[in-house]
């Protein structure tokens, strides 16, 4: 039985790699079921993967093809993997389930099934850059997962979404740039492909002492074009206009998945590859830490000053990666694990967000200004209450899974030599101008419309039902990771052991 | 030091062209240009790759009659970069593809090819889909 649970990994990306390319023979909602059973089947693929890594207590190699290392291709899955690749599938479903009614909507004709397509790709990119072991691979995916990005984001059919995909592929493009370039450099200097063996020569290497700075510049290169991508200040001023055009599924998995899925790239890079001792005497623990503050900082400032709320949660996006590179600059152990909890607290958070302010739209006339969205939360309530829930999970209000990242990142804070009141005076401040923000939008949402005034058309048929099936679980999981958050953070530290 | 930068004038080489492309992608503001500069980015990326597997005097990875029979390593150069250059052209000619694509699409709304007018443009629309 072991032996058949170690091909789930790479079934899982083979399946949406195939879901993928039937989807260019089906209809519109065919395509759609077919992406919502895959992407389904992925998640509890993970899960049987992760149950049977955490009974076996120790990762698992797999080799692709017929060649064994160092020639060949391999995919590797600990505990933090399956984690993320479970985390990554379940808010793609739910980002598919509740972001159908305004694909139907706003998406023409056949063109739906081309976004169920992207969707497809999205998440075999995801996977195949979580469970990657060979950098090359790694690189090749990332470029998928920027293609199918871009796809999501192009598949309105308006100026604003098309400018908007071109904006996200030159800042994407750039940050691909920077990561081949950080390949070729480690691949010149070590002459491997697969992590195990980069890993023995970079260590060796710089034991030595030999090449540190082209190690140092390959180690930046790598660090540096991931972040670049998910948007780690100040490299996140395509956010905005990216997320406000896009559609809230497609805004949701953006966000909650694909910008994360790069920084688990990363995290990988740095345990696998470069070992967290090497990146810590680098000194980029410190660029990442301070540029994951300023991240905090500005991109709560860029949200209290947004005109509207699709813009707010684009800046509020900015803000969260801060924290999540802020974790991973501040201690290998404790800041880590604080780091890979919030990615998932985010991924689940901001999906929920995305979809219910979608939702606070459409029932404003489609209006993303605060002024139509007067009133929004007594016109379409499950989405207020969704909304209302993400936001306090945002802010780090106990009960909710937002609460426990804190914590951590506090904790984390604490150990950090030298940085602690920084790190703790950047989570006071950034949790005081979340809740402005926030607070600001759900008073203007519960405010009831003057009577009056200008009435609010809702246009097309209403979608209710998979938006709240969606909005629903993703608030019951973010009580339920609130509520009772040890397993998960006991799972994730004996993950971050494994790496 | 200048012995160094002689014997590795491919590395500098690649170096100044690729900074050349990041500049173009990242700064000019013709979206043709900005494709072109991904291009000369990724080129240069790819000459840096090639050079690290060429070995002086010896020829292409492919078995011949002549050849079959010796073993590789003292008559071919290393293949695995070369490989990793055809993936890698791969991934750009898609990525160029795409971009220009969507090029195409913006100068068919907005006649124009500049990327700051198209942003301007674009932000006084409502939403029309």
């Amino acid at each position: 039985m072991t032996e058949f649970f170690i091909n789930f990994p790479c079934f899982s990306i083979i399946l949406a790699l195939l879901a993928s390319a039937v989807s260019t023979l089906l209809g519109k909602s065919a395509a759609r079921r077919l992406t919502i059973i895959v992407c389904a089947l992925i998640f509890c693929a993970s899960l049987c993967t992760l149950y049977h890594v955490v009974c076996a207590g120790e990762s698992v190699t797999y080799m692709m093809g017929h060649f064994p290392a160092p020639f060949g291709n391999e995919i590797r899955f600990g505990i933090f993997e399956c984690i993320m690749a479970a985390t990554f599938s379940l808010v793609m479903v739910l980002c598919v389930i509740g972001g159908a009614g305004s694909v139907i909507e706003r998406i023409g004709g056949f063109r739906q099934n081309l976004y169920y397509i992207m969707a497809d790709l999205a998440l075999a990119s995801l996977l195949a850059l979580t469970y990657t072991n060979d950098i090359f691979t790694g690189y090749v995916f990332v470029e998928i997962c920027t293609v199918a990005a871009c796809g999501l984001l192009a598949a309105r059919n308006s100026g604003k979404s098309i400018s908007a995909a071109m904006r996200y592929m030159i800042f994407s493009l750039i940050g691909s740039g920077l990561l081949v370039l950080g390949i070729i450099f480690l691949y010149g200097i070590t002459g491997h492909l697969l992590f195990p063996q980069l890993k023995e020569s970079v260590a060796s290497l710089w034991a030595s002492g030999q090449y540190r700075i082209p190690l140092t510049a390959a180690l930046c290169l790598l660090t540096i074009g991931p972040a670049i991508k998910s948007g780690l200040f100040p490299f996140h001023l395509w956010m905005p206009d990216t997320y406000s055009t896009a559609l809230p599924g497609s805004a949701g998995i953006l966000s909650g998945i694909i910008s994360k899925g790069y920084i688990v790239f990363m995290m990988k890079l740095v345990f696998q590859v470069f070992g967290t001792e090497i990146f810590f005497e680098s000194g980029i623990s410190l660029i990442f830490l301070v540029f994951g503050i300023c991240a905090m900082i500005f991109g709560s400032v860029g949200a209290i000053r947004a005109k509207s709320i699709s813009r707010m949660n684009a800046y509020s996006s900015a803000a969260q990666i801060g924290y999540i590179y802020m974790g991973m600059g501040i201690s290998a152990e404790i800041g880590m694990l604080a780091a890979a909890l919030h990615i998932i607290c985010h991924a689940v958070t901001k999906s929920a967000v995305f979809l219910s302010s979608g939702e606070l739209i459409r029932v404003s006339g489609g209006k993303s200004d605060f002024f139509s969205l007067q009133g929004a939360g007594h016109r379409a309530k499950l989405a207020g209450v969704v909304f209302t829930v993400g936001a306090m999970s945002m802010v780090g209000i106990p009960l909710t899974m937002g609460f426990i990242t804190k914590i951590y990142f506090a904790r984390a804070g604490i150990t950090a030599d030298g940085m602690t009141l920084a790190v703790l005076l950047a989570l006071a401040v950034s949790t005081v101008l979340n809740v402005v923000y926030f607070l600001k939008t759900m008073i203007r949402i519960y405010t009831p419309q003057k009577v009056g005034s200008q009435e609010h058309i809702v246009t097309g048929a209403p979608k209710g039902k998979m938006l709240a099936f969606s909005g629903l679980v993703l608030t019951v999981l973010n009580i339920c990771l609130g509520l009772h958050c040890e397993p998960l953070v006991q799972l994730l530290r004996r993950g971050i052991e494994m790496i | 030091m200048i012995h160094n930068i002689l014997h590795n004038y491919l590395f500098w080489v690649s170096m100044i062209i690729f900074v050349i492309g990041i500049f173009m992608l990242a700064l000019d503001r013709n979206l043709i240009k900005k494709i072109i500069g991904l291009n000369i980015m990724d080129t240069a990326a790819y000459l840096f790759l090639g050079s690290l597997g060429y070995i002086q005097g010896l020829s292409a990875p492919i078995f011949t009659g002549k050849t079959m029979g010796q073993t590789g390593s003292e008559l071919f150069i290393n293949p695995i970069p070369s490989a990793l250059v055809l993936t890698g052209i791969v991934v750009s000619v898609s990525v160029t593809a795409l971009l220009l694509a969507l090029t195409v699409r913006l100068y068919k709304k907005y006649n124009t090819l500049n990327l700051d007018e198209i942003i301007e443009a674009a932000g006084k629309e409502e939403d029309d889909d």
